[in-house]
């Protein structure tokens, strides 16, 4: 189904069973523990062996031996394959770090070897055995020094930076200026299902039973790294425990378990261990990032520039800090450019929201102290500066825009007036009190999505789509989606994912997976329908699909009848012209926070939080403000403790496991709000959806970042806003 | 340039403790001899979900494992193994343990409970049908654990345990959204579901969140 222009009433916009916040259909299976995740799939393979994976211990060089004598000979040992048993295997295109093969390191933890045993322990033991052997080089570990030789990143047209009008001249024009720099660290996903996978050969035919967000390009690189062809690979994950991005290209627990169950001849499971990921995997780059406003007497902004610089691997991508900054605020002269660094650490790549997240970390601290300078209220200032053009391109339109919306509502709701706009006015006790607000940005992506949907006698319908649900909620959605173009109930819905037998679906990544992929299921119901209507001999125009049966006139069938000969199969996939050209398409937040701060320890608190988003039709708003609750929730973690702290001299992230990278946990989450904003956005899919699961991360940890200055008075421009950053200059309490 | 070798330990700290150190050091047995040694078990017999089992297992297997690996009950998760994230929690004898942090033959004729014990998908427990009900969970890797911690904190604030929260420590204990949430910590949700699992943990307490 090509999608081309605005979508017209269609059997979605009926809302008996869409738009409802029904319970997940997986709930009771991932309540109970009886969801299979990659790492216990008992069922599906016998004679399972348990791989073991060691990594480098330096960054930079090379492998030059490695002693395996004694961990062969160590109980239980089935195989060991090292590095430096084969070159160095093929990258897909969406990996920078080679996952294995050579003697070249390129970055701490890189897979060196695995060990295959008949049980864990007997594993884990013989890889303690392996003696290697390397010469290290020096590398470039920190992106302070190395930002000096950062080289610029290519604009939309080719060159150094984008511009729009004359930056320059309009921002020593202005009336009220601000220049200032703001830096994010290293952080990890910390998802926490470990990357796992159990590989299992048949010849030259290869299954993985894994857990990955994107079953098509896992698929497709295994392949490649592996020489096979794609039709003898088959990968599947069902249920997946968190990914963020950390999951959406293939790891070394794919590449060894693999490797490993070649060479023991048995199938091979693999998990990484804890401390292996954050050094082994990808991460999101740490940026410093220069933020230059001006405007006129009014507040309104004549210019705007945001410059970003990054580190990565050789031929890796910079962290695209910049990109909101193109379409957020208005602005007639604009500058916006990234410079990218090589670094010698782990490889940086997307995590939740890459992009926007860390960007509207800087913007959104700058907005704030802007809207100080110019002695007017922040959210105030935000409205005055919106668009609802493309600021870049003035006649190219928002497909919906409701930014001030969301801000008013918010505003509203949140109690926004009783805040004093002095810093560190307001006290309770011990504690200084401040609230804090920010804009949310991130776009909605429109890319192709496919799936089969089934029906049998009884009036089942059967999903079948590669699409995957990494706790987003993507089973129930689904299954919504076709109960409502089907006219059945949700009980009569059976949703299959994850499986690269299916047809290829957008997958789950950059919150384009909801749309997209029920999009994909609404295709194949079209089609579905179809051959329902002219198994009953109706005229498909006039067909209606309710209550488990389908009407034309007084004529009343029940669905399954029409599979009463043998079970319909449909299968299609969505696919969209240009609309995302012509009309940007983009979701829209405000984030309103209270945070205390305690006055002798400098110890923050969260209070309260309020996020208002606008992201189209919310398919199911219990699943969709889990989505966002959970973004808040990381997106606290960004303002208040996620860092990963690198070893300039050695090369890696010190704190790679779960008691040294802080992320929040109950006692530092209070409840939180979220509001939908109602309203439908055609020009997204059939579905009239957007995404939300990244949405609820953009903006919230400035907003935090905020409250604590206006609870405070001290600025903090470094994120993690820790309590050392501030604790010198905190008020007298006394 | 620099080179270096790593040599990893011919003796593994964890090796020496499983197996009858003296000896081995002392006598000079080879070192994949001790470890056959090692590998040929040690029997243990423990209760779980109300039913005994016996096991010969590796003494350095982990309840988490014995419970995943031996037993098929992967229910409870592993997230870690370092006891830092709760996923692996478990009841053992009434108290909640990560059971990736103790060893399968500590456990001789203890009574352990996994978050199969509680309920299944046609049986829930109240605290899993909280859980769904409330949508305390995302991805559904930390659940198990968060559920079982979550009946386990119930149980610890009805008998008056005391946390770092705790104000009197003699008056009546409360259910209150800071006592829950306090103890609750050692359980990690990267999905961040915590607003709606206070709300379960409420709705089952028949407390404020």
């Amino acid at each position: 189904m090509k999608f081309d222009r605005a979508a017209g009433q269609n059997p979605i916009d009926q809302l008996h069973v869409v738009g409802h916040p029904l319970d997940r259909i997986d709930g009771r299976l991932k309540t109970t523990g009886t969801a299979p995740y990659a790492y216990e799939r008992h069922d599906v393979v016998p004679h399972q062996a348990y791989g073991y994976i060691i990594g480098s211990a330096f960054a930079k060089g090379r492998i030059t031996r490695m002693d395996v004598a004694h961990a062969k000979a160590a109980p239980g040992v089935l195989a060991i394959v090292t590095t430096l048993d084969m070159p160095a295997l093929k990258n897909g295109p969406m990996n920078t770090a080679k996952l294995f093969g050579g003697p070249d390191i390129t970055h701490y933890h890189q897979a060196t070897a695995i060990v295959v045993a008949e049980t864990f322990e007997q594993a884990r033991a013989a890889a303690a055995l392996i003696e290697t052997e390397y010469d290290h080089d020096e590398g470039q570990f920190d992106l302070k020094q190395a930002q000096h030789a950062a080289r610029p990143v290519q604009g939309a047209n080719g060159s150094r930076a984008d511009r729009v009008g004359d930056f320059e001249r309009a921002f020593s024009a202005s009336a009220t200026r601000l220049d200032e720099t703001y830096t994010t660290p290293d952080q990890t996903h910390a998802m926490m299902e470990p990357h796992a996978t159990l590989a299992a050969w048949e010849g030259e035919k290869l299954t993985l039973w894994t857990s990955n967000q994107m079953i098509a390009w896992n698929r497709r690189d295994i392949a490649t790294a592996l020489g096979l062809s794609k039709e003898n690979v088959r990968v599947d994950s069902p249920y997946i425990g968190g990914g963020f991005g950390g999951k959406l290209f293939l790891r070394s627990d794919a590449v060894l378990a693999a490797l490993g169950a070649k060479a023991a001849g048995r199938p091979v499971k693999v998990a990484l261990t804890r401390p292996f990921i954050m050094n082994n995997t990808t991460h999101r780059s740490a940026t410093i990032q220069r933020i230059r406003i001006g405007t006129d007497r009014d507040g309104r902004i004549t210019a705007i520039a945001h410059e970003s610089t990054s580190g990565n691997l050789p031929h890796g991508r910079p962290e695209a800090a910049i990109d909101q900054t193109k379409l957020l605020y208005a602005g007639a002269n604009r500058l916006t450019a990234m410079r990218l660094a090589v670094l010698d650490l782990p490889e940086g790549n997307a995590m939740r929201a890459p992009g926007e997240a860390s960007g509207l970390m800087a913007l959104e601290i700058a907005m704030d102290e802007m809207a100080e300078r110019l002695r007017m209220d922040p959210v105030r200032f935000r409205i005055l500066n919106d668009t609802q053009v493309d600021p870049e391109k003035l006649g190219r339109p928002f497909s919906q825009r409701h930014l001030v919306e969301c801000l008013e509502h918010g505003a509203e709701k949140f109690g926004w007036s009783r805040r004093n706009p002095r810093p560190a006015s307001v006290r309770e006790g011990e504690w200084l009190i401040g609230m804090g607000v920010a804009a949310g940005f991130r776009n909605n992506l429109l890319t192709k999505s496919g799936a089969r949907v089934r029906l049998d006698s009884q009036g089942i319908v059967t999903v079948e789509t590669d699409m995957t649900d990494i706790g987003t909620g993507t089973y129930t959605i689904l299954a919504q989606t076709a109960a409502e173009m089907m006219g059945v109930c949700i009980d009569q819905v059976r949703v299959i994912l994850g499986d690269s037998d299916f047809p290829v679906s957008a997958g789950s990544g950059g919150q384009w997976g909801a749309n997209n992929s029920a999009a994909g299921v609404y295709a194949a119901c079209v089609k579905l329908r179809e051959n329902v209507a002219e198994k009953l001999g109706l005229p498909p125009a006039e067909a209606q699909f309710s209550g488990g049966n389908v009407h034309v006139g007084n004529s009343v069938f029940p669905l399954g009848q029409a599979a009463h000969e043998s079970e319909l199969v449909a299968e299609d996939t969505i696919e969209y012209a240009d609309v995302d050209k012509r009309y940007q398409q983009s979701t829209f937040a405000s984030h309103f926070v209270e945070v205390g701060v305690n006055g002798f320890t400098g110890e923050v608190r969260i209070r309260r939080m309020l996020a208002v988003c606008s992201a189209g039709r919310i398919l199911n708003p219990k699943t969709a403000r889990s989505q966002v609750i959970g973004a808040m929730t990381m997106g606290a973690g960004a303002a208040l403790m996620e860092e990963l702290a690198v070893d300039t001299r050695r090369g890696f992230f010190v704190n790679h496991d779960l008691a040294g990278y802080e992320v929040p946990v109950h006692a530092d989450i209070p409840h939180q709000d979220v509001i939908f904003l109602d309203e439908v956005d055609p020009l997204s899919s059939p579905m009239k959806a957007k995404g939300v699961g990244e949405l609820g991360l953009c903006g919230v940890a400035a907003a935090i970042a905020n409250a604590v200055y206006n609870a405070t008075g001290v600025r903090v421009r470094d994120y993690p806003v820790t309590l050392d950053k501030h604790l010198a200059h905190l008020p007298r309490m006394t | 340039m620099t080179s270096q070798t790593i040599k990893r330990a011919r003796f593994p700290r964890r090796t020496v403790l499983a197996g009858s150190t003296a000896t081995i050091m002392a006598s000079g047995v080879p070192f994949a001899e001790a470890q056959t040694q090692v590998s040929e078990g040690m029997d243990v017999t423990f209760e779980v979900n109300g039913r005994a089992h016996s096991l010969r297992l590796d003494p350095r297997t982990t309840l988490l494992d014995a419970l995943r690996e031996h037993l098929l009950l992967t229910g409870t998760k592993k997230g870690c193994d370092h006891g830092q994230c709760g996923a692996c929690t478990v009841i053992v004898d009434g108290q909640r343990i990560n059971s990736c942090l103790s060893l399968a033959v500590m456990h001789e004729g203890d009574s352990i409970t996994t978050i199969e014990g509680l309920g299944d998908p046609e049986h829930l427990h109240p605290m899993q049908a909280a859980f769904i009900q409330h949508d305390g969970y995302q991805c559904g890797y930390c659940t198990p654990g968060q559920i079982c911690s979550a009946v386990a904190v119930l149980d610890e604030i009805k008998s008056g345990i005391p946390s770092h929260v705790t104000k009197d420590l003699l008056g009546p204990m409360e259910h209150s959204g800071l006592e829950m949430r306090e103890r609750m910590s050692g359980n990690i949700c990267r999905c961040g579901a915590y607003s709606n699992i206070a709300e379960a943990m409420a709705e089952v307490a028949g407390a404020q969140p």
